[in-house]
């Protein structure tokens, strides 16, 4: 049970930190002035050169990871619902890491996703 | 068109980009994986099925519509808020619902309908705050 818990928690938050670090390294990269396939080509060129985005990878390579342990100690129906979490994970994680304004209205959206793809998930 | 209305109508497009290849891309591997059958955890059965998903064109499809979502995810990031790209993109659970219904004749369980509704209720109060918030992003607009 504390073994579950905790490479959950570990699941969770690697994903999320992975995700977080892609996000700001596209931010440093810069957008694309337009979706126009030469710029687009430039873009992804900056991305792959950020640090950041090699910093979420084996993050995000972790996390992966540690889903198919919990899928193989766990049965589908606990795990998948239970990775909803990452959506508050990860907009907590926005908020005081990326300083993005998270709002009432946002919050509000997010909890009914995280509860509704938990549902779903379930089946 | 007002700068925020550009951005708002910008970072939906890219979230249904990525929903439409993120579902179509899971629908053919899982069509892809069944073409295949049960694999077994023993090396060779593991080498063969690795042989016969890299020679199936339907796993090729699906792989490049996984590319697809993952590049329409980086690019909608470098610009868009992650707590409103992240929460937006659940919208293909959705799409993934209704595809199952209409296409493949799954039957859908009272329970999942509320999760779909709650779901579509969270990804349109999202959709209601501004795309772009961060200090990094309106420094790089």
């Amino acid at each position: 049970m504390i073994r579950t818990a905790i490479t959950l928690a570990i699941f969770v938050l690697s994903g999320s930190a992975g995700e977080l670090a892609v996000t700001h390294g596209m931010k440093e990269a810069g957008a694309p002035n337009r979706l126009r396939i030469k710029e687009l080509i430039s873009f992804l060129g900056r991305a792959f050169r950020t640090g950041w985005f090699w910093v979420g990878v084996p993050l995000m390579a972790l996390s992966f990871y540690l889903l198919m342990v919990l899928l193989s100690w766990e049965p589908i129906s606990f795990v998948i619902p239970a990775s909803a979490l990452s959506y508050v994970v990860g907009t907590l994680g926005a908020k005081y890491i990326l300083k993005e304004d998270v709002n009432g209205l946002r919050w509000a959206g997010v909890l009914l996703v995280c509860v509704g793809v938990a549902i779903v998930a379930a089946g | 068109m007002s700068h925020e209305r550009k951005l708002r109508l910008k970072t939906l497009l890219m979230v249904f980009a990525m929903m439409v290849c993120a579902t179509t891309g899971d629908s053919l591997l899982k069509h892809g994986m069944t073409e295949i059958g049960p694999v077994s955890l023993t090396h060779g059965a593991l080498f063969e099925a690795l042989r016969m998903a890299m020679t199936s064109r339907t796993i090729w499809l699906a792989i490049l519509f996984l590319i697809g979502f993952t590049l329409t995810n980086m690019t909608v990031l470098s610009w868009a808020d992650y707590s409103y790209v992240m929460p937006a993109s659940a919208i293909g659970y959705v799409a993934v619902t209704f595809v199952g219904m209409t296409l493949l004749g799954e039957t859908v369980s009272p329970r999942r309908w509320i999760g779909v509704a709650l779901i579509c209720i969270g990804v349109v109060l999202v959709g209601q705050t501004k795309p772009s918030t961060s200090a990094v992003a309106q420094a790089v607009q």
